[in-house]
């Protein structure tokens, strides 16, 4: 893993509202296929984090690169054309439109008629929408169906289609399971190690702990805006994690430099 | 496989016949009133009154067509109205200072031109008070209501401006064919040469208001269901935040549909000034209700979101089709207020037991 560039490396990134210290000298490599659970208590500063990350806020220290090079974003589309997708819990999704149409939101592809009105060309959207849906493992019965009658793990692979066939190259997905039965908590967590098979990084925040235990590689603890730890999953428990979010243990070495990071967790 | 099937298939039989029904109560509730009306009333199933029903419905469905945008997005128009009536007045007055010195076309033309101006102006206000300062559409559209109100009258001086120009009464009200018996098809007026009980016995097709009707649902049919802009109009309203976030300008498109919705009210009021040759500032005042009341009886969400031109279609269709229906009954016309209402309400109660068997 660490002969490869990261895909995504945040250095020292520092950001405060007013006296209130959100984030400060926070630092995270993301490499190409694997997933990162983002953990920490409520205000730990994981939303700001990741919103300074997908260019809602802009930090006031740090810098952010992407495939090495870095980046400032003053909006979230920027972000978003850079190739970094965020699916929010509440999903953005127009509930009156079918998947397809969710899928292409804002980016309808046209064609011509009569040779010069542009319509949107649905046909495509539709077969495009069932391509990169089959690539992903997902059945969606009826595309044809508006989003707001379907079951909330559907419209969960809906958003996560969506940010995989505009080219993202790392997903941030925040709380994907919180709304979900049990059943669909799983599937949802599936398409997550699809995504990462085909080679798309994703960090999860999330405040369960079973879904990071499950899915993720790697998870990075933050307490009170900065870096508690960080863990390799396969070597640890969640205990473990745990006793990192509450604050009862810290690592040792602090996380100036996160240049080694994975090796820092180990050591 | 992550299969992600929805669930409760049980209740889908019964489920699907009521939306089926649902969807189309509409179009058998204007059958069986055709029906009705046809069994009941002299002369109601003829051609020359089902034209008479488009010709006299054109003006109110015109205003609809803007609403239905409107009320898509998310918003409501209140003022196209007394838009329209602005642009009844700006027209005429432009129609008048051109006179008889100029050929007809270029006076309509122009009349169309100054109306469609006053309408823009209107519809930029509206769109842009909403659209970047955040007011209300019902607030901002109630206060244009009334800027366009106290504008059509300050502009007419209080009264009708009447249009004293040759054949413009001809433009509102005749007929793209002409047919007679003897004399056959003739194009845009009557076969020449008939007298008195000749004359009687032809008969107009497509009166120019219903091709306008025609042309101008049309047009917006498709600009809804397969441009871009239809799409971002039922975007917008369905979700505002994640349009934004999907990079649609909202903004922009806001101050559009109001523009398309004020725009629409003056070719409104464009059409009634070549109809009724005059002007008159309170023109459209009893239309704005109705032209509501058949987006929403066609099925679309004050909420946003959903809707059809085929719905609004049928919705002025319905309202048309009772005013028409009640007066060949000869029932007392204050009776029309009191029917449409009760549809207004009925259709929505639909909606609602639709919605609820439906999710």
């Amino acid at each position: 893993m660490t002969a490869m560039e990261p895909i995504l490396r945040v250095v020292n990134l520092y950001k405060h509202f007013g006296g209130l210290v959100a984030v400060k000298d926070m630092s995270l490599d993301l490499y190409p296929g694997e997933v990162v659970g983002l953990l920490g208590d409520n205000g730990a500063g994981k939303s700001t984090l990741i919103k300074m990350i997908s260019g809602v806020y802009h930090p006031d220290a740090g810098q952010i690169f992407l495939d090495g090079r870095e980046v400032t974003f003053s909006s979230p589309m920027e972000a978003r054309r850079a190739g970094i997708e965020t699916i929010y819990q509440d999903l953005a999704l127009c509930e009156n439109l079918d998947a397809a149409a969710n899928i292409f939101l804002g980016r309808e592809p046209v064609r011509r008629q009569l040779g010069v009105f542009q319509v949107v060309d649905r046909a495509r959207m539709f077969s495009e929408s069932r391509r990169v849906l089959g690539q992903l493992d997902i059945h969606i019965p009826d595309l044809r169906r508006p989003i707001r009658l379907m079951s909330g793990g559907q419209r969960q692979a809906v958003a996560i289609t969506r940010a995989v066939y505009w080219n993202a190259r790392l997903v941030i997905m925040d709380e994907p399971t919180a709304a979900l039965g049990v059943a669909e908590q799983s599937k949802v967590l599936a398409l997550v190690r699809t995504l990462r098979d085909q080679g798309v990084p994703v960090i999860l925040i999330s405040h369960n702990m079973q879904d990071v235990l499950a899915v993720a590689d790697r998870a990075i603890v933050m307490r009170r805006g900065h870096r508690q730890g960080e863990r390799v999953i396969s070597q640890s428990t969640g205990d473990d994690l745990v006793s990192l979010i509450v604050g009862a243990t810290r690592d040792a070495m602090p996380d100036a430099g996160a240049a080694d990071s994975a090796e820092t967790a180990l050591a | 496989m992550t299969t992600l099937e929805a669930t409760t298939p049980a209740t889908r039989p019964a489920r699907n016949l009521v939306g089926v029904l649902g969807q189309f109560w509409a179009w058998l509730f204007l059958l069986t009133l055709i029906v009705f009306f046809s069994l009941t009333g002299q002369g109601f199933f003829s051609l020359f009154n089902f034209q008479s029903i488009g010709a006299n419905m054109s003006i109110v469905l015109i205003m609809a067509l803007g609403q239905t945008f409107v009320i898509i997005l998310g918003g409501i128009d209140l003022s196209t109205g007394f838009v329209m009536g602005l642009a009844t007045v700006v027209a005429a007055q432009v129609m008048v200072n051109l006179g008889n010195s100029q050929p007809l076309l270029l006076v309509v033309l122009a009349g169309l031109a100054a109306g469609a101006v006053a309408g823009l102006a209107a519809g930029t206000v509206n769109g842009l008070l909403i659209a970047r300062l955040g007011v209300p559409p019902f607030i901002v559209t109630l206060g244009m209501l009334g800027i366009a109100r106290g504008i059509g009258f300050l502009l007419s001086g209080g009264l009708p401006v009447s249009v004293q120009v040759q054949g413009l009464g001809q433009v509102g009200n005749g007929s793209l064919l002409y047919y007679h018996p003897q004399a056959g098809l003739s194009f845009l007026s009557p076969p020449p040469g008939l007298q008195g009980a000749d004359l009687r016995q032809v008969v107009g097709i497509l009166p120019h208001p219903l091709t306008l009707m025609i042309i101008l649902v049309l047009v917006c049919h498709w600009l809804l269901s397969n441009t871009r802009f239809g799409q971002h109009t039922y975007a917008i309203g369905g979700n505002r935040e994640a349009a934004l976030r999907a990079g649609i300008p909202v903004q922009r498109h806001t101050i559009q549909v109001y523009m398309l919705s004020a725009l629409l009210a003056a070719v409104a009021g464009v059409l009634y000034t070549t109809r009724f040759t005059n002007g008159a500032a309170n023109a459209g005042d009893a239309l704005l209700l109705d032209s509501i009341a058949a987006v929403v009886i066609g099925g679309a969400s004050l909420f946003g979101g959903e809707g059809r031109i085929s719905g609004t279609l049928i919705g002025a269709l319905i309202i048309a089709v009772i005013q028409n229906g009640l007066v060949i009954l000869a029932i007392n016309p204050f009776w029309q207020f009191v029917a449409v209402g009760t549809v207004i309400i009925l259709a929505v109660l639909v909606d609602q037991a639709r919605a609820r068997l439906v999710r």
